[in-house]
């Protein structure tokens, strides 16, 4: 039993905090806020990839450094809490996640190397439109090994060079990868809440693309990716809710009313236990599903949902009391706590909303107590 | 990042497993009502289980072996109660005294009269209970009032203590009093232990708004106690309240009882016209709700744990936990009873799904709101220990207790 980071894999993080404080300061998010056309700092992005952070949990064969997922969710949790307008979260939670867990022996080595140093940015298209995403509603078409169809928003959509894309194949729904550059497709940047983190609208038109890996069950591959995806990006959540916790705090301690601090009140003391509360349970949830990716292990079936959505709740609320906390200068474009209101929706949707992951983890945890129930009656 | 056993948890694992099935009570030899907690048949089993554990070398893991305990670790303790749990053995009788109480009294007392009580305890003879709350000391646990006063050898004690779990079915007990009121209110308190049919000391069960009679007053009229029964420093006693509410923070509770997945039991059994409340999307939602937050209670505690034995102390988890399955228990319950819909009032054994269990619950649920450090100082202690916000505003702070207002 040993439910921690390990003392080096804290020295990573520890480490990793240091860097984004001076690579990453809250002047470099706000400049891509003020400039949203930008959808995220390249200079940034050139040094976390200079970092080696891109291969971190891509093996040495792909190009990778292969440090483990512990340590990709060590840096995804400071990644989280210094905002760091990136496509790391699209690139290597989904993008290399997808390859790595469905694609072709042929297709890791094609793509991952670029991935895993940071030169390629990937991506994956999924929404169509309003609603949840369900194999009946892939509208965009697969056939004779191109894509066609539009698919809004894509976080990252106008960085990434690759893209695995969910579309309808002539046997139901598959996962295909293609080439953001390449001939038949056109994108545009669409806004977004979260201008930190860019997105596009992007047009598939007879765009050449390959079925990823051995082609089976798109909605099912693209749910166990998720399951990896959603952990990771636990983590950000994790990271942001800390920072805007602290945020929330500190501003507390500072600010008087009726002579007092008005962190001294219970009205504010409890709600920011509260939010305590929210975030160890994302905490917590978080730490159970990165042992279950980095060991492979079947509750991920279960602790991914369940990492996704304490994850979802605890930033969104920490941020939304964190601009509560302030009062009226938290309502204001200069001030930070904006920032996280943003970025905690962002992340917050952009692999399905809160809602999705709760019926994906009843419906899981359904399942799994039929076959508990199977086993009893056959025993 | 690591919850598998490793080779020797499992090996111990596997050999208290086998243990724990070959020597564990059966109640099923007694009668269904006195298969509850808090009846005699139930205690008297519980007892012969302790004494079974202390001949096998179960009792008190932690503990060293001269003090009857097995030389274990903290790891080997929580394994044995995981395995007690799993074989739906829950002992609330001997905990209070091994776990918080005994281990705080022998952080103080060396002498031979404290250590005699040791031995009895260990073998499940003799049940402790604590003897801390007052009708004006709750929340405001230093605001003891029952007197303490020193004649010649002994003291002579009067006061009330209340909410005293187990204090009907105890043997001895650990007293919390005021020696001094000129002090300030932490400064002037001693704790003592004392037999509980001690001449003057009477226990009077209170019956709970969920039916059961767990707690009790207790009054104490003249009770005499000699010093030698004192523990701690004279005026030192809020150390040791403090030592033993530091031992219930690291005496990881077990969950039992009912959760998530019972709720999913329960609705798959009820009908509706196109088939059961579990089909039904807001149950759906409630569900994911209920796991998360219930998991990440049990998982919580093994955080605990591994702050534990890497010898640090357990940092402020344990509050967080205490509020998601307090407020968690008292939600679920209220849900469960939703779903029966009208059916959800029925409260009768023979008629209500698990025998009324969801029901009792319902009602015995907002006990674990208030028991054990309220909602509301939960959050202070998180708020002031974990964000470091300031404390409350307090009047009496440096205030000769005799001076502090009392509202009547």
């Amino acid at each position: 039993m040993d439910f921690d980071y390990t003392d080096d894999q804290k020295a990573l993080k520890d480490e990793a905090r240091r860097f984004l404080a001076d690579a990453s300061p809250i002047s470099v998010v706000r400049g891509v806020l003020e400039d949203p056309a930008r959808g995220h700092d390249e200079e940034l992005w050139g040094r976390i990839a200079e970092q080696g952070w891109c291969g971190a949990a891509i093996p040495e064969a792909y190009g990778g450094h292969e440090f483990g997922y512990v340590e990709l969710c060590g840096l995804a949790e400071e990644l989280g809490r210094s905002l760091a307008p990136t496509p790391f979260a699209s690139s290597i939670y989904q993008f290399a996640e997808a390859v790595l867990a469905e694609g072709s022996e042929e297709q890791k080595q094609e793509l991952l190397p670029a991935i895993a140093s940071g030169e390629s940015i990937g991506t994956i298209a999924v929404s169509e439109g309003p609603g949840t995403v369900s194999a009946k509603r892939v509208k965009t078409q697969y056939a004779n090994g191109t894509l066609t169809g539009t698919k809004l928003p894509v976080a990252d959509g106008m960085a990434a060079g690759k893209a695995v894309v969910l579309a309808m194949g002539s046997d139901g729904p598959v996962l295909a990868v293609t080439d953001l550059a390449g001939p038949g497709v056109s994108r545009q940047m669409v806004e977004t809440i979260d201008p930190t983190r860019g997105a596009a609208t992007i047009v598939f038109d007879n765009a050449p693309a390959q079925v990823l890996g051995s082609g089976g069950d798109g909605i099912a591959a693209l749910a166990r990716v998720q399951d990896r995806s959603a952990v990771l990006m636990s983590f950000e959540q994790l990271g942001g809710a800390d920072r805007a916790l602290e945020m929330a705090r500190d501003y507390a301690l500072e600010r008087y009313a009726f002579g007092r601090p008005i962190g001294s009140y219970q009205a504010i003391k409890h709600k920011l236990a509260d939010v305590f509360i929210r975030n160890e349970v994302a905490r917590t949830s978080a730490y159970y599903g990165a042992w279950a990716l980095s060991t492979n292990a079947p509750e991920l079936a279960t602790a991914g949902p369940a990492a996704r959505i304490a994850g979802c709740n605890a930033y969104w609320l920490a941020a939304k009391e964190n601009i509560q906390t302030h009062g009226g200068i938290g309502f204001t474009w200069e001030a930070d706590p904006h920032l996280h209101y943003r970025r905690a929706r962002h992340l917050g949707l952009t692999i399905g909303s809160v809602k999705t992951w709760k019926r994906k983890l009843t419906d899981r945890l359904e399942a799994q107590r039929a076959a508990r129930q199977a086993e009893r009656e056959a025993a | 990042m690591n919850f598998d056993d490793n080779p020797e948890e499992a090996t111990y694992r596997a050999r208290v497993r086998a243990w724990i099935a070959q020597n564990k009570p059966d109640l099923t030899a007694l009668p269904p009502e006195q298969r509850l907690v808090w009846t005699e048949g139930h205690k008297n089993a519980m007892a012969q289980w302790q004494a079974t554990k202390a001949a096998g070398g179960y009792a008190c893991i932690t503990w060293p072996k001269e003090r009857g305990g097995a030389g274990g670790t903290l790891i080997e303790d929580v394994i044995f109660s995981q395995e007690e749990t799993a074989a739906e053995i829950h002992d609330p009788y001997f905990i209070t005294g091994l776990k918080m109480l005994i281990p705080a009294i022998l952080q103080f007392n060396s002498d031979p009269k404290s250590a005699e009580r040791v031995p009895p305890a260990v073998r499940g003879e003799e049940i402790w209970c604590q003897l801390f709350s007052e009708p004006s000391s709750g929340s405001d646990s230093a605001g003891i009032r029952t007197l303490a006063v020193k004649q010649g050898d002994e003291w002579v004690i009067n006061g009330q203590k209340v909410w005293n779990s187990g204090a009907a079915h105890a043997d001895y007990g650990l007293l919390i009093t005021r020696t001094d009121p000129d002090q300030p209110k932490h400064k002037g308190l001693t704790a003592f232990w004392l037999k509980m049919d001690t001449p003057g000391l009477e226990v009077r069960p209170i019956k709970t708004m969920g039916g059961d009679s767990e707690l009790n007053e207790v009054f104490l009229d003249d009770v005499r106690i000699p010093d030698d029964q004192r523990v701690g420093e004279i005026n030192g006693g809020w150390s040791v309240v403090l030592a033993t509410l530091m031992n219930e923070r690291a005496a990881i509770g077990q969950s039992n009882g009912l959760t998530w997945s019972d709720m999913m039991d329960l609705a798959s059994s009820i009908e509706t016209d196109d088939g059961t409340v579990m089909d039904d999307d807001s149950f759906r939602d409630l569900v994911a709700d209920l796991h998360v937050d219930l998991e990440a209670r049990r998982l919580i505690g093994f955080r605990i744990l591994t702050a534990i034995s890497r010898g640090e102390q357990p940092g402020p988890e344990g509050s967080a936990a205490k509020l998601l399955w307090s407020g968690g228990t008292q939600t679920m319950m209220s849900e469960a009873l939703d779903m029966l819909d009208q059916y959800g009032l029925i409260q009768d054994s023979n008629l209500s799904p698990r025998a009324g269990a969801f029901q009792q619950r319902f009602l015995w649920s907002c006990g674990l709101r208030i028991g054990g450090g309220t909602d509301e100082i939960q959050k202070n202690i998180i708020a002031e220990r974990v964000l470091g916000l300031p404390a409350d505003v307090r009047v009496d702070k440096g205030v000769p207790f005799r001076e502090i207002p009392s509202g009547r």
